[in-house]
């Protein structure tokens, strides 16, 4: 463990697919696809390997950022290159990794010419996504979480489907207006730090962008500039959520992007913007989110959300497409629990953003599986798969029981604590709320019910071969990770406990009503009998 | 008028660079066609001199008695950045245009001097501080330029390009020339120093309002900021394309030169009337560059109407010039600017090879198929020019969108970050191009002056986005001091 705290260990796992891609572009000749295929895999399963350790050493009591490293990058701006993690950032980091070697391993069949190119960008996209995690700098975030956006466009674009061109320019403006107003948002930071700015008067500190420091200046700004702010903010992030009414993008960027890149986009890439909102949003502006009119506007979009995302799900005919929108309806529960303002809200909203990476990233995966062997992800094209592809269908049930939140399975643990959280508040959000997951059941199940069930019908499906070796591989992990959040969440809680504890109490909401299946501390054994919402908790407003 | 013997030892890079252009001129008789280029090498071998002649004068510590000849010239290190700057640009041109004037049926000769001519007129506009020497030296800037636009005389384009250029060129410049000599015949002062002490006391008069207007109007032009930037995208298309290269970067640094000292040294005390006009200038500039530059095809028009939204973004670092990061972000934003999109010239110029035309963006289509490198270094390019990091152009963007907020101009910041987002859809047209189609297979003969140009370009593009503190406290020595 002292070994780990000294080595610069974030940079490491960070710098790894960096360091990888190099060696590709360099040394690998384009024509040498499986010296490239098998290099691409090493790199990423090492990074794994290197990631994991963290999950050990990390201090879970311990308030605060570990493994830091800090050192001046460009002194006369007050920038550094500032790394650090916390409980919430150690979860998505391992999942950025987990979900890396699964990318790149199911892309061996599906990726056929540049071959090349394709996995360098696949590796130079972890590289800026863990990045983009591990930043406690401004400065640095913000060319982390811009740079991010040129692999991602260039995947859609070159690997993508039919409108390919269309989605990834899409993809690439949208966020790309959301996070400049983010930019002007932190110069504002940075100026009411230093030397006051639009007649502001400043706090005359030394220059900086240092997160924790900004953090707390953030939060002690008036209110109206707080407000001011967190919109700025707000553009950024919600885009990249994305939030109705700026989820357009979604749609088109995981329909036409390859089977990977649609992995990674629902698995990590949208957690970016959840992400966003947990760790700058809430500690920095707790004035501005505990305003009435504010926190309505947040908790009426995550429900519109979460409702007009599934009804929106119900209708579409291509599965893919299906699967996309339901992640407009998932990440609006993510939102909503963040927007509760309590530990079960917050608790599981995070952990409702690994389990929509592990149950949405294995959907798109089996979505890419029917879709190299038939070329067309139509609904109506299939039928009766079950007794062509059982255990293709024994995956999909799991992955699709997963993500509507059936109990056993990691969905049901985020689902539950949001709701638990969201009751807690307002009776009204809870029940608007659970409607999204009656429709989530409905979208899923009717799904399977006209993919795998029935006859037969289509002559093209009649010789479809069952998954192979190497696609249960990728698929596996995913299931197994599934189960444990499901059966045994604790360790999970355990993790996000105290930088959950931090983030509610700065907005003022009570720290005493944990998620019921985060179980007593100390004791090991989920608290079953928590399952009764405890006292509740005074209305902010 | 006292004068100094070290005065012309503080003049010797633009003495020299003068003579260089002679001799150019001179030896073109004596020189075949076949032969030409010897003058690109001998240019940049000039131009190297020249570079250690400015490396030798920012050493001298006579540098630091203020303005020399008379109050004619300062060599101070605002100036002496410019002339880096262009001489910078110089030598990105004299190399982009070796195999370029070579395959063109004209002499080349001349165009190497005329090239020099145009930079010694940039080199005393970056040093003028008299209204008069800032007049002359830009006059003999605009007039090297001229002739440059129409060097292609064959060609119905160039010629056209020539025409426009000069005659709304002579029109600025008597509009500018007209404004200066109110401002002379109001104070009876000549020399921007005096200027900014006779108007310390004083209150503003109309005419003296005029004056300014009329100053800040031929600037405008100069610029190229909407509304006078009608004539930048038929002159940047009609030139050859190392011209245009060239315009769209040396003599619109040279004019943020005498931009930034006439209003920073002389009409300071002004700036509340100046200032919501350049505002407002600024906005529709980044406005209307960046949405007419949406709808072109031909690339040379794009990047014009590009040229001009950058001139808009960096007017917010003259507006905040009272500022900690005003000036700083010019300077650091006109070195970004350079290297970014002579780089991206410099492509257009590589694939424009004999019998290839780079004249529409679908003339980029498959260019990573078939010289990866090549589009890569583009992509770098453009990344630069849309400001996104780790490159400098968003190093660039930030410092003046800094001196925006902290100016007070927060309105005008949300537009140009806006407008910078939007930039991006017309510069990724290209990088689409590039690597989502399949183009023809043509190879491309590789010339090793551009070669190197290209390197340059893309070498500062990086250095800057990824490790900028070095020319960053370098840059911040140059920002000019209060006379």
């Amino acid at each position: 463990m002292n070994t780990l705290q000294q080595l610069p260990i974030l940079s490491i796992i960070a710098y790894i697919p960096l360091a990888g891609a190099l060696i590709i572009m360099f040394l690998i000749p384009k024509e040498k696809t499986g010296a490239i295929k098998a290099f691409a895999t090493a790199v990423a399963a090492l990074d794994l390997a290197v990631s994991l350790p963290l999950w050990f050493s990390f201090d879970r009591a311990k308030a605060g950022y570990q493994f830091v490293e800090r050192i001046p990058w460009i002194p006369s701006l007050g920038v550094d290159y500032h790394f650090g993690i916390d409980g919430i950032t150690l979860l998505l980091i391992l999942l950025t990794t987990f979900i890396g070697v699964i990318a790149i391993y199911s892309s061996f069949s599906a990726i056929a010419e540049r071959q090349k190119e394709y996995y360098i960008l696949l590796l130079l996209l972890q590289t800026f996504m863990i990045g983009t995690f591990c930043c406690l700098d401004f400065f640095l975030f913000y060319v982390f979480w811009e740079i991010m956006l040129v692999p991602m466009y260039f995947l859609i674009g070159v690997w993508g489907g039919q409108r390919r061109l269309y989605a990834a320019i899409k993809f690439f403006l949208y966020t790309l207006a959301g996070s400049v107003l983010m930019l002007l948002g932190i110069i504002a930071l940075y100026f009411y730090n230093t030397t006051g700015f639009l007649g502001y008067k400043g706090l005359g500190h030394a220059a900086t962008f240092s997160v924790p420091k900004l953090t707390a200046v953030a939060a002690a700004m008036p209110p109206e500039l707080q407000v001011w702010l967190f919109f700025a903010f707000f553009f950024g992030f919600a885009i990249k959520v994305p939030m109705f009414p700026f989820h357009t993008w979604l749609p088109d960027a995981h329909t036409e992007a390859p089977t990977a890149g649609s992995v990674i986009l629902a698995a990590v890439l949208l957690k970016m913007g959840t992400y966003g909102f947990v760790r700058f949003s809430l500690p920095m502006f707790p004035e501005a989110v505990k305003t009435p009119w504010v926190i309505g506007t947040m908790v009426f979009l995550a429900i519109v959300g979460i409702v007009y995302g599934a009804m929106v799900t119900l209708v579409q005919k291509d599965m893919k497409k299906l699967i996309a929108y339901s992640s407009v309806s998932h990440l609006g529960f993510v939102m909503l629990g963040i927007f509760a303002l309590n530990m079960a809200g917050v608790q599981g909203g995070v952990l409702q953003m690994i389990n929509h990476g592990i149950s949405t990233g294995a959907l798109f995966l089996l979505v890419g599986v029917v879709y190299e062997r038939r070329h067309t992800r139509m609904i109506a094209e299939y039928g009766g798969l079950a007794r062509q592809m059982p255990i293709y269908a024994t995956y999909f049930l799991i992955m699709a029981l997963s993500s509507m939140g059936l109990p056993l399975l990691n969905g049901f643990i985020g689902e539950f604590s949001i709701l638990q959280g969201a009751f807690a508040k307002n009776f009204w959000w809870a029940l608007f709320a659970c409607t999204g997951i009656v429709l989530g059941a409905a979208y899923l199940l009717w799904l399977y019910q006209r993919v795998f069930f029935g006859e037969l019908s289509n002559p093209a499906n009649a010789k479809l071969p069952d998954l192979s070796f190497r696609e249960q591989l990728t698929l596996a992990p995913l299931v197994v990770l599934a189960l444990w959040i499901g059966l045994y969440p604790k360790p999970f809680f355990d993790v996000l406990r105290v930088p959950s504890e931090n983030i509610v109490r700065s907005v003022g909401g009570a720290t005493m009503t944990p998620p019921a299946y985060a179980g007593a501390p100390g004791t090991g054994i989920p608290a079953a009998g928590d399952l009764a919402p405890a006292a509740p908790v005074p209305a902010v407003r | 008028m006292k004068v100094q013997a070290t005065d012309w030892l503080l003049l010797s890079p633009e003495l020299f660079l003068t003579a260089a252009g002679m001799i150019l001129l001179a030896s073109s008789v004596f020189v075949g066609k076949a032969k030409e280029e010897l003058f690109g090498f001998l240019s940049v071998l000039m131009l190297g001199i020249t570079g250690v002649l400015l490396v030798f004068v920012s050493t001298m510590p006579e540098r630091a008695h203020g303005p020399i000849l008379g109050g004619m010239f300062v060599v101070d290190n605002f100036a002496l950045f410019f002339k880096f700057l262009v001489l910078l640009a110089m030598v990105l041109t004299v190399l982009a245009s070796v195999r370029f004037v070579g395959e063109a049926p004209y002499p080349g000769g001349e165009y190497y001097a005329l090239v020099v001519f145009s930079g010694v007129g940039m080199f005393f506009m970056a040093s003028g501080s008299n209204l008069i020497s800032i007049y002359v030296a830009l006059e003999l800037m605009a007039l090297a330029s001229y002739v440059l636009a129409g060097y292609f005389k064959g060609e119905i384009k160039s010629t056209e390009a020539a025409l426009k250029y000069f005659i709304l060129g002579a029109f600025s410049s008597a509009v500018l020339l007209y404004g200066l000599s109110l401002v002379y015949g109001l104070g009876g002062k000549m020399g921007l120093a005096d200027l900014a002490r006779l108007y310390t006391g004083t209150q503003r008069t109309n005419a003296i309002a005029l004056g300014i207007l009329m100053i800040l109007a031929g600037l405008l032009f100069k610029i190229a900021a909407v509304p006078f930037h009608l004539w930048t995208p038929d002159v940047y298309e009609g030139s050859p394309t190392p011209v245009t290269a060239f315009f769209s970067v040396g003599p619109k640094v040279a004019a943020y030169a005498i931009f930034a000292r006439i209003f920073y040294v002389a009409f300071p005390k002004f700036q509340a009337d100046w200032g919501l006009i350049v505002a407002l200038v600024a906005a529709a500039t980044m406005i209307w560059g960046n949405l007419a530059a949406l709808l072109q095809t031909n690339v040379k028009r794009m990047f014009a109407y590009s040229s001009i939204a950058h001139a808009g973004y960096a007017l917010l670092g003259v507006l905040g010039f009272q500022t900690k990061f005003g000036m700083w972000g010019v300077l650091v934003y006109l070195l970004a600017y350079t290297l970014m999109n002579f780089g991206a010239f410099a492509l257009i110029i590589f694939l424009e090879a004999k019998g290839y035309a780079a004249e529409s963006v679908s003339d980029f289509d498959g260019l990573a198929k078939r010289n990866m490198p090549a589009a890569v270094v583009m992509l770098l390019f453009l990344l630069s020019l849309a400001g996104i990091p780790p490159t400098a152009g968003f190093i660039g963007k930030y410092y003046l969108f800094t001196a925006a907020m902290d100016a007070g101009y927060a309105w005008l910041a949300i537009i140009a970050v806006l407008a910078s987002a939007v930039s991006l859809f017309y510069y990724f047209r290209i990088a689409a191009a590039m690597f989502f189609t399949d183009g023809v297979s043509a190879k491309i003969p590789v010339s090793y002056a551009l070669t190197a140009a290209v390197i340059i370009c893309a070498v500062g593009t990086l250095v800057i986005g990824v490790a900028p503190e070095s020319v960053l406290d370098v840059l911040h020595r140059c920002v000019p001091s209060k006379y």
